[in-house]
């Protein structure tokens, strides 16, 4: 079994975390073109190589990021999201200004 | 030694018959290149010579033919899907495949089983009636049916597995498989017959765009020149279009099979049920193929791994509780080119000589005649997309006009 190492829980089986995709950043869906947006779902860098990416621990719910290597599948380092995200982001539906 | 078998081993015709021509010197330039020789790759450079009298191409290959997913697939052919776009286009690749042992003249062991997909819940069924109505009505044989039904065609399945009861069947009489390796190597020999140069240990490192068009590319062998080219590389489609400064709706998962040794035949359609993540079929050898879902993450390695095979046992017992007793003999992974509506990319990219053929994830064996075929008559024709690949072009993800196939994929291939 692969073992991934929480930032809260500590070293689990890989089978108790689900993938959530590589951390890229969100554009404005108040204000963005559609195509942006179609770009920020649809589209992927889906790099060879070193990745930053989320991940989530099921049994808690707990968010983080891991940076891998996606050939050797090598989990380089995990960290909470606080040392990217130093605000809230915030979802509320805005009105779409035309 | 028999006299008669020296006469034949001196005589000049021996061999009878050589495949592929031995490697040469690449040329400085080509009308075509073709980048990727899997199934997909050969098939587009058979038509061109076939049909549109080009001949002046390369397929480039950095390790060896069909060594890619072509060699790695489980062979499912099939054109029950769920969209009428995905119907006419599988349909007309299921034709193709019928006939292609004559066209060839190699035997690519076309084999017409028929496919049995389980439906475990209500929701499946609904899909299942809609996928049946879609396929009649583009001429395909697909028919629901019931347990009773289900138990005589496939007497060894297990109807209530644990706590997921079958309750209906999808039975897709035009369901078949055929043998992967000769597929991409009638492919090749045919190709080469006609001109078309093939290139094994041939690794496009870089390509070189000017002005919006690509003019060459760079191999381990030397930078050649080219009128247009084409991408078919199946799980590296991200790594090429990044190279001539593009991004792909694409993700690179892994997919694992295996099989077990040989046992009596007993079972011949290819069994499938996505609830339990898992297809079941046996080879002309008597071999067991099993092969399911995906991997959780994405990953540009072809490692198999425990998890993934015990889930897919559990799977396959539950369905044919004998098979407990079988050894397994091969297990193997190949990395999946995945697209978010489960349908391929084919047709234009960014770049205006620069044709995809990519997005065939988990379910593109069964399109190599179809997709060759197409493509060839795309750039023969410097760049109109026939219709019937207009609806997979790249643009449908900008547009949101994708062609979701997911319900139709899942597990089955
Ligand atoms: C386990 C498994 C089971 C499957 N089961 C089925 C099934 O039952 N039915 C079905 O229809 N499909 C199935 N598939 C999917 C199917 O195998 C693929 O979609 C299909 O084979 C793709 O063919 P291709 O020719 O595009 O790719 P490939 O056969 O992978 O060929 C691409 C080639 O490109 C080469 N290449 C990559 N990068 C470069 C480069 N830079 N320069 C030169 N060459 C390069 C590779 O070496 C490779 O040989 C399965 C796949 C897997 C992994």
């Amino acid at each position: 079994m692969k073992i991934m190492n929480c930032p809260l829980n500590g070293p689990r089986n890989i089978s108790e975390f689900i993938h959530g995709g590589e951390l890229k950043p969100m554009p404005n869906p108040t204000t963005c073109s559609d195509r942006e947006w179609a770009d920020y779902v649809f589209y992927s860098d889906n790099t060879a190589g070193v990745i930053t990416e989320w991940w989530m621990h099921v049994a808690s719910s707990y968010w983080f990021l891991a940076e891998r290597h996606t050939v050797t599948d090598e989990i380089l380092r995990t960290f909470d999201p606080q040392e990217i995200f130093q605000e809230r982001i915030e979802f509320a539906v805005e009105e779409k200004r035309s | 030694m028999p006299f008669g078998l020296l006469k034949y081993g001196l005589s000049s015709d021996y061999p009878v018959d050589v495949d592929l021509p031995p490697p040469k010197e690449l040329k400085p330039s080509y009308d075509v290149v073709i980048i990727g020789g899997g199934g997909h790759g050969l098939a587009i450079a058979y038509y061109l010579a076939k049909y549109h009298n080009i001949t002046n191409v390369a397929v480039l290959e950095k390790a060896y033919l069909g060594g890619g997913n072509t060699a790695r697939n489980t062979a499912v052919i099939r054109s029950n899907y769920l969209t009428s776009e995905g119907v006419k286009f599988y349909s007309e690749s299921v034709k193709l495949f019928q006939n292609l042992s004559n066209e060839f003249d190699f035997n690519v062991m076309y084999s017409e089983r028929g496919q049995l997909t389980l439906a475990h819940t209500d929701a499946t069924v609904r899909s299942f009636r809609q996928r049946a109505e879609v396929n009649k009505h583009f001429g395909g044989r697909t028919d629901m049916i019931d347990r009773q039904q289900i138990r005589e065609l496939v007497p060894s399945l297990n109807l209530d597995p644990g706590h997921l009861p079958v309750l209906a069947g999808l039975w897709h009489r035009d369901g078949a498989t055929a043998r992967h390796d000769a597929v991409a190597w009638g492919y090749a020999k045919e190709a080469a017959k006609r001109g078309v140069e093939i290139h094994q240990l041939t690794e496009v490192r870089n390509l070189v765009i000017e002005g919006g068009r690509i003019t060459a590319v760079e191999t381990n062998r030397g930078t050649i020149q080219c009128g247009c080219a084409v991408q078919a590389v199946a799980g590296h489609s991200s790594v090429l279009a990044k190279q001539a400064g593009f991004r792909l709706p694409i993700i690179s998962y892994p997919l694992q099979a295996m099989v077990t040794q040989p046992v009596k035949p007993f079972l011949d359609p290819l069994v499938s049920s996505s609830a339990l993540h898992c297809y079941v079929q046996q080879t002309s050898r008597g071999e067991v193929v099993f092969g399911g879902g995906s991997d959780p993450y994405p990953l540009y390695n072809t490692r198999s791994t425990l998890e993934m095979k015990e889930s897919l046992i559990a799977s396959g017992i539950e369905m044919f509780p004998f098979l407990a007793k079988a050894k397994l003999m091969r297990q193997w992974g190949g990395v999946t080119d995945m697209t978010p509506d489960y349908s391929p990319i084919m047709g234009e990219s960014p770049i205006e000589n620069y044709y995809l053929d990519a997005g065939w994830g988990t379910w593109g064996f069964k399109a190599t005649p179809i997709c060759g075929k197409t493509m060839a008559e795309m750039v023969a024709s410097g760049g109109k997309v026939p219709e019937l690949i207009q609806p997979f072009r790249l643009e449908r993800f900008a547009n949101f006009q994708q062609v979701n196939e997911m319900g139709a994929t899942a597990a089955s291939h």
